[in-house]
């Protein structure tokens, strides 16, 4: 009996090597060994690699090593540079744009980079069809150039005209003044793509427009890497160096961009070797990754982290109480408990790097005793206010919430204010403070996209909110009006007067710029840290 | 039997309908708004209303629930509000990668499990009894996610034997044609890409099959104690036939009823469970996506992905049925 039973076990070993060995060699192996490759790890994946269909920034991290714009930024910073335009000049009345190009650009599919291109480009965004309007696809193109030819919003649209006017020189007419369009036009979303390409395989018209063929196999732009697989189960994007870029070409012989959604995830496949670098670092582990030999890199940081106030609700529609609070808050303490280092108090409602950013707005010292007093005089010594905060989710402007709530908590009791405070999910709470009049106090905040002070101070005092809750449409104009202007020179004292004038009205506490990081193995080099995330990875090394 | 599984089959189509109705309501229940999900911060209120508008969301429930059944109907799930891609493609797309983890999970819990729980009952009230028997304790009450998190730190942080997540290392440029990568490995002939899919899989495997390893255990030792017990064992014995025998065509035959009932359930359980193994693991499956699904109420997705998990849960009962009949003879006459 024994041994009819090692016969069967034999025989069952004898039949799994057997199948195993001819279903091996049974599909080709499409392995070519590469010897120098950078393994990225993002938070999600992209989207679609159509960038002008996107607005988020893991699609962005991507679409950045395929895609080029006419306009880039310096280094480091978020001053509009020379891209795929050698330079630009602006026309007497302002509304025009002539670009002189790059010569010698090829698109990853042999296409020459020339006018008649960047005008078919333009002539794209402004002709999208009206089901792929909507903001969650062509945001920015709908938001900084206020339209599109059809549809709801024609009316308002400032796109008058491209046209070639040799083979490498493109004018962009505007219909209205456009102070911020060089700006914006380093903004991925506005990466010149493939005519060709686009023609065989993008098809605006789609409901589906993120998964057509374009999007998801044949992304082509002029980028020092070129689209080779995207693996959508695992969300795995992989990138080969394109030969004929006319930049500086790319040092590794691949890229990987890998998805690990959770912060700790990613640092532990760093300290594990199985990825090379990684963005969106934790708080926490900023310092115990420096200790443990790896290089972090910290982005000037573009955002803004807010306390706001529901003027809506009794009693913060009182400038005294308004006031209060802000004496209450003491942003270096706030800072320490609950954000990375090298992290600055913020003064008001722009970062420092903002054009039009203002060296003077009204400030408000951490006084507790004033603040106490400024309860008494305003008869709400003592009240109770509800605070509404996020949990489970961190933004580069606000890596930890509950932490912010916890110390901002403790000052506002500490000067004799109730909390009550009211946790809830992220999509939650988003529809509670943005779409409800139900909340008090709550934190928030803003990453720019690009330099233009109308990316903050428009997003959050452009017009009547719930989330706010006052209505003055008299800031909401003084908001509006630098937008007329036609180079930011003239908008620059305007945009200041704003911040001063938001400063005293007080809608809100801006509390901090959080500095967002990143983090490397190191033997890893070359990765430049950008303000608004402008890092192309061409001058990335690995080391031996 | 084909009778039997016809008729089991078609009475599969109104769970499954009831279910969608259940799932319609209940994922529209849920606080939030999927177009405040999908716009984020950014999101003006016009622009919240062009997406309702454009996605339907502002029609009337009734007419909404219409489209979806159509579509259904038509083999349809609708696509997905965050990715634009048809959910049923994303479900084959992540489900290799569940699929993977789950049978790891289960041949870990099946292999171990049922020897253990033998061992345990053939020695009753002796020590090898009551460690299996506290261990298994031990398993039942251990929190997936807490597992998961210990075994990443002791075995992937502190000692860097296994790695820490993902389904394969980036830097092999495997190649993938089913999108199970150990089987990709072997299909290609690329056997270290095989090899490093099957290593990942250790970690999450265990976390995700200790549960059903603990409960295995107890229902394999109950169910071979009582088997022990009864007149045909003693009969078999008294006959002088050879103890192995007796285990394998006495014992372990019948005893095993139960437990197969067991794995089923535990198999159709392990899909669920692997959310928060695939989360800590950085494994991309369905449970990890499915978590995203719920934090952005992209309800197509998660109706369709439930609906499919649903689907899979009664076919594995199903096939338990189905196995029971093969190796219950008393079975196949019902």
């Amino acid at each position: 009996m024994r041994s009819t039973s090692i016969r069967r076990t034999g025989a069952g070993v004898a039949a799994v090597l057997l199948v195993g060995s001819v279903l091996a060699g049974c599909v080709e192996s499409e392995r070519d060994g590469k010897e120098n490759t950078f393994v990225f790890a993002a938070s999600a994946a992209p989207k679609t690699l159509d960038p002008f269909y996107a607005s988020d920034g893991e699609t962005f991290r991507v679409t950045r090593q395929i895609y080029e714009g006419l306009v880039g930024t310096e280094p480091g910073t978020v001053e509009p540079a020379p891209l795929l335009a050698e330079s630009w000049t602006q026309s007497d009345d302002g509304l025009s744009y002539t670009f002189d190009l790059e010569d010698g650009v090829t698109f990853h599919d042999g296409t020459p980079f020339d006018a008649e291109a960047v005008c078919a480009n333009f002539e794209r965004w402004s002709a999208t069809p009206e089901v792929n309007q909507t903001d969650d696809k062509a945001y920015y193109y709908g938001k900084l150039f206020r339209g599109f030819a059809t549809g709801a919003t024609a009316e308002s649209a400032i796109y008058a005209g491209c046209s070639a006017d040799d083979e490498l020189t493109a004018t962009i007419t505007l219909d209205a003044p456009f102070a911020g369009f060089i700006a914006a036009m380093s903004l991925p979303a506005f990466a010149m793509q493939s005519p060709t390409a686009l023609e065989e395989y993008q098809d605006d018209e789609s409901a589906s427009v993120l998964t057509t063929p374009y999007g998801t196999e044949h992304p082509t732009g002029t980028g020092p890497f070129e689209f080779a697989s995207w693996n959508q189960g695992s969300g795995e994007v992989r990138l080969t160096p394109y030969d004929d870029y006319w930049g500086e070409a790319a040092k590794v012989d691949e890229v990987v961009v890998v998805e690990i959604d959770t912060a700790r995830g990613r640092a532990e496949a760093l300290r594990n070797g199985e990825i090379d670098g990684f963005d969106l670092v934790g708080p926490a582990d900023v310092e115990s990754l420096a200790d443990e030999g790896f290089s972090i890199e910290n982005r000037p940081a573009f955002n803004i982290l807010y306390l706001a106030f529901n003027q809506a609700q009794a009693p913060f529609d009182d400038i005294r109480v308004r006031q209060a609070i802000a004496h209450a808050i003491d942003k270096e303490a706030v800072i320490s408990a609950s954000m990375p280092d090298g992290t600055e108090p913020a003064d008001q409602f722009v970062p420092e790097l903002v054009d039009g950013y203002a060296a003077d707005v009204p400030t408000y010292e951490h006084d507790p005793e004033l603040a106490r007093q400024l309860l008494e005089e305003a008869g709400v010594a003592g009240t109770t206010i509800t605070f509404n905060y996020p949990t489970n989710i961190s933004r580069p402007y606000m890596p930890q919430p509950d932490d912010t709530f916890n110390i901002v908590r403790s000052q506002l009791e500490a000067v004799g204010l109730t909390v009550e405070p009211v946790a809830a999910e992220w999509t939650d709470y988003l529809e509670q403070v943005q779409n409800t009049p139900d909340h008090g106090i709550h934190l928030l905040g803003w990453t720019g996209d690009y330099d233009d002070p109308d990316n903050f101070l428009g997003v959050f005092f452009g017009q009547q909110s719930l989330e706010w809750g006052f209505d003055d449409p008299e800031l909401f104009a003084e908001v509006a009006a630098p937008r007329q202007l036609t180079t930011t020179d003239e908008q620059r004292p305007l945009y200041e007067q704003v911040n001063r004038d938001v400063m005293e009205f007080l809608p809100g506490i801006p509390l901090a710029s959080p500095v967002p990081s990143l983090a490397f193995a190191e033997n890893v080099e070359g990765y430049e840290a950008s303000p608004v995330q402008d890092e192309v990875w061409n001058m990335v090394e690995i080391t031996d | 039997m084909l009778r039997f599984i016809a008729r089991r089959l078609l009475l599969m189509v109104p769970v499954l309908f009831g279910l969608s109705v259940l799932l319609f309501a209940w994922v529209r229940a849920l606080p939030g708004d999927p177009a405040r999900a999908l716009l984020g911060e950014r999101a003006s209120d016009a622009g919240v209303a062009r997406v309702n508008e454009v996605y339907g969301f502002d029609r009337p429930v009734l007419e909404q629930y219409g489209v979806y059944v159509g579509a259904l109907l038509r083999g349809d799930l609708g696509t997905s509000i965050q990715t634009g891609r048809p959910v049923t493609t994303s479900f084959l797309e992540y489900f290799p990668a569940t699929l993977e983890l789950a049978l790891a999970a289960l041949l870990f819990a099946v292999v171990l499990g049922v020897p253990l729980g033998y061992l345990a009952a053939r020695h009753r009230g002796g020590l090898v009894d009551s460690v299996v028997v506290s261990g298994s304790l031990l398993g039942v009450v251990t929190p997936v996610f807490f597992l998961a998190i210990l075994l990443k730190l002791v075995f992937a942080s502190w000692l860097g034997w296994l790695p820490s997540g993902l389904r394969q290392d980036p830097r092999l440029d495997a190649t993938h044609v089913t999108n199970f990568y150990v089987l990709d490995g072997m299909l290609t002939g690329e056997w270290d890409a095989a090899w490093d899919a099957l290593v990942h899989l250790v970690l999450p495997g265990i976390a995700l099959g200790t549960i059903p390893l603990a409960i295995i255990v107890r229902i394999t030792r109950a169910s071979v104690a009582e088997v022990l017990d009864e007149d045909h064992v003693r009969t078999a014995r008294a006959k002088g036939l050879a103890a192995g025998t007796i285990s394998r065509r006495h014992v372990l035959r019948n005893a095993l009823l139960p437990v197969m009932t067991t794995i089923g359930l535990q198999a159709g359980l392990l899909l669920s469970g692997a959310v928060l193994t695939e989360t800590v693991f950085s494994f991309n499956g369905i449970g990890s996506y499915l978590f995203g699904a719920i934090t952005d109420r992209d309800y197509p997705v998660l109706q369709g992905f439930i609906l499919f998990i649903a689907l899979i849960y009664c076919l594995i009962n199903l096939l338990v049925d189905v196995l029971h009949g093969v190796v219950d003879p008393r079975v196949r006459v019902s």
